[in-house]
């Protein structure tokens, strides 16, 4: 029960992770998302009725901190990530507005 | 004849919680900061940073839950929003979808037609994005992520609301249910408090709804009104001329007073939420719900009641001072210093209300102290300044908080009590104004009013008025 992704799907997917794929690499990756949902699919043959659905692996919750400033003046070393920096700004091409 | 339309209006309000770090690190959230001076890993999503959730953020989401009549998910976890924008490092945005903090809630609102129930489909806890600043001249933006990651809880309201006049009803009752909790200042112009309008129009009459817009960028309650006529507007223009309403994202321009759409269908919304794997679920306990609920601070009704118990003020005067947590606290405060609720009330629903207007302020945006003002009223109780010099003196406490005590003294405006210097000027004005004199003698009670603002502007306003009178009348008679 092979999967098959159409060109539109790897168009739309390529369009929302922001990325230009050449025809090869659009081929290549179509291939493996089929081989993602092929395994899902094996996955779905478990019967899973009356199991809670599970959002995390480990048996924890309710890891909290309080509500105490910790961090001081850090914008050198943030700003040290930035590609392209403006005074004290991360610099980016124009967006809307 | 000409068809009728309803306005159909749901809402999804934003609130920046009142705490004193970020939800998921412990970055400042103190507002206006020096750009990305509170900025850290986490909330400028670098690689392998992880994110802690901070308690009191579950605390106030749940008190503002419990207090808008929702029911608490007492297990509860986050889900990540995926989308691309410079405003959001991660590139995703840590929300709720499956299991949102608080659902099925309502509030109470007033209209012209009676109380009526606004219902809360839901509340989820979100971290805010960073804030963009477009650069005009260069063509770029500049990013700064001291607001990236401040906690959000935003409360999803059904589409039960039918005018802008009861949007405005639901906001104000939102705004002062969390204000009273202490779980946000709701700030609209600082962007503490947000709305974005759904809205669509029916015929009347007409069950299912029509297509819905949904507009951004409302931040003032002018602009919300605004918007919400202009878009009923164009939605019915586009009906009457045999059009369909898009649904779409629109962006409220305040100053051309139009919106126009954001999104381009290529721009999908399609965010593709999934678990947070980095953030471990939430179990709310019976006795956990039960301690917030018993931390509730006093909300509006019970402290109109006190108020008028406790100070002997009418429930007119109650009822202005407690419409906001801010007036209440100036209030008790103030009072609790000199001891005059009567006069406190009286300062604050006459001249602070109307500079408050005058200057588009809100109670937020006061900055006297209470101090100040009780100090003012024990001047003018003993005498020792006008009414009208105490008016003057409380626009200076109003704009730059002075120590009336000094203030008076520093610039000799003591009420003239004087009776030497009172009698001399009196005297004065009665030989200069021998028309007035006669109108007075001849029955006009005017002429007299004439000669009392002469003196009193001959004394700079300091005179006892009380004493002007008497010594006008007592020389003219």
């Amino acid at each position: 029960m092979a999967n098959k992704i159409s060109d539109e799907t790897i168009e739309y997917v390529g369009i929302l992770a922001k990325l230009e794929l050449s025809d090869e690499e659009k081929e290549a990756a179509k291939a493996d998302m089929e081989k993602m949902l092929d395994y899902i699919d094996t996955l779905n043959e478990l019967d899973t009725t009356g199991i809670e659905p599970m959002s995390h692996v480990f048996p924890v919750n309710n890891v909290f901190r309080e509500d105490v400033v910790t961090n001081g003046d850090n914008h050198e070393e943030t700003l040290a990530n930035a590609p392209q920096r403006k005074e004290d700004s991360f610099e980016v091409p124009r967006t809307i507005g | 004849m000409a068809k009728q339309y309803e306005t159909v209006i749901g809402l999804e309000v934003h609130i920046e919680l009142a705490t004193k770090t970020k939800i998921f690190c412990g970055c400042s959230t103190e507002f206006g900061g020096a750009p990305n001076t509170h900025t850290c890993p986490v909330c400028t999503g670098m690689p392998g940073s992880l994110p802690v959730l901070n308690k009191q953020v579950v605390e106030y989401a749940m008190a503002i839950g419990l207090a808008t009549n929702c029911k608490i998910t007492q297990v509860c976890k986050f889900d990540r929003k995926n989308y691309f924008y410079p405003d959001n490092p991660q590139n995703y945005q840590i929300s709720q979808l499956y299991l949102p903090i608080a659902r099925d809630g309502y509030v109470e609102i007033e209209t012209g037609r009676g109380t009526k129930k606004v219902r809360i489909h839901e509340m989820h806890m979100e971290e805010d994005a960073g804030k963009l600043i477009h650069d005009e001249w260069d063509d770029t933006s500049l990013v700064d992520y001291n607001r990236s990651g401040v906690p959000l809880v935003e409360i999803v309201s059904e589409p039960d609301m039918r005018s802008a006049d009861e949007v405005i009803a639901y906001l104000e009752k939102l705004r002062m249910i969390v204000q009273y909790l202490g779980a946000s200042d709701c700030k609209l112009q600082e962007g503490s408090m947000r709305a974005d309008v759904n809205l669509s129009v029916r015929e009347v009459g007409t069950e299912t709804f029509g297509t819905r817009t949904e507009m951004k960028n409302l931040n003032s309650f002018k602009a919300i009104s605004h918007a919400i006529e202009g878009e009923r507007e164009r939605q019915i223009e586009l009906l009457e001329a045999g059009k369909e309403v898009v649904q779409e994202t629109r962006r409220w321009d305040d100053n051309k007073e139009h919106s126009y759409a954001m999104r381009s269908k290529e721009d999908a919304q399609d965010y593709r939420y999934f678990p947070e794997p980095d953030l471990v679920p939430i179990v709310i306990s019976d006795e956990w719900i039960a301690r917030i609920k018993a931390q509730q601070p006093e909300l509006r009704s019970e402290k109109l009641e006190r108020y008028k118990k406790e100070f002997d003020i009418p429930q007119y005067d109650a009822e202005i001072i407690t419409e906001s947590k801010r007036m209440a606290d100036i209030f008790e405060a103030t009072t609790a210093i000199c001891g005059k609720p009567k006069k406190v009330a009286n300062w604050l629903m006459g001249e602070t209300f109307r500079l408050m207007k005058e200057q588009d302020m809100e109670p937020q945006d006061l900055k006297f102290s209470p101090e100040n003002l009780a100090k003012l009223i024990d001047l003018a109780d003993a005498g020792t300044i006008n009414s009208s010099v105490a008016k003057d003196v409380f626009e200076k406490i109003f704009f730059e908080d002075v120590d009336p005590e000094k203030y008076v003294e520093e610039n000799g405006l003591k009420m003239v009590n004087d009776e030497g210097a009172l009698r001399e000027t009196v005297e004065r004005v009665i030989a200069e104004n021998p028309q007035a004199v006669a109108d007075f003698k001849g029955g006009k009670e005017k002429a007299l009013g004439a000669m009392m603002g002469q003196t009193m502007r001959a004394m700079k306003g300091k005179a006892n008025p009380g004493k002007v009178q008497e010594l006008l009348r007592e020389l003219l008679s």
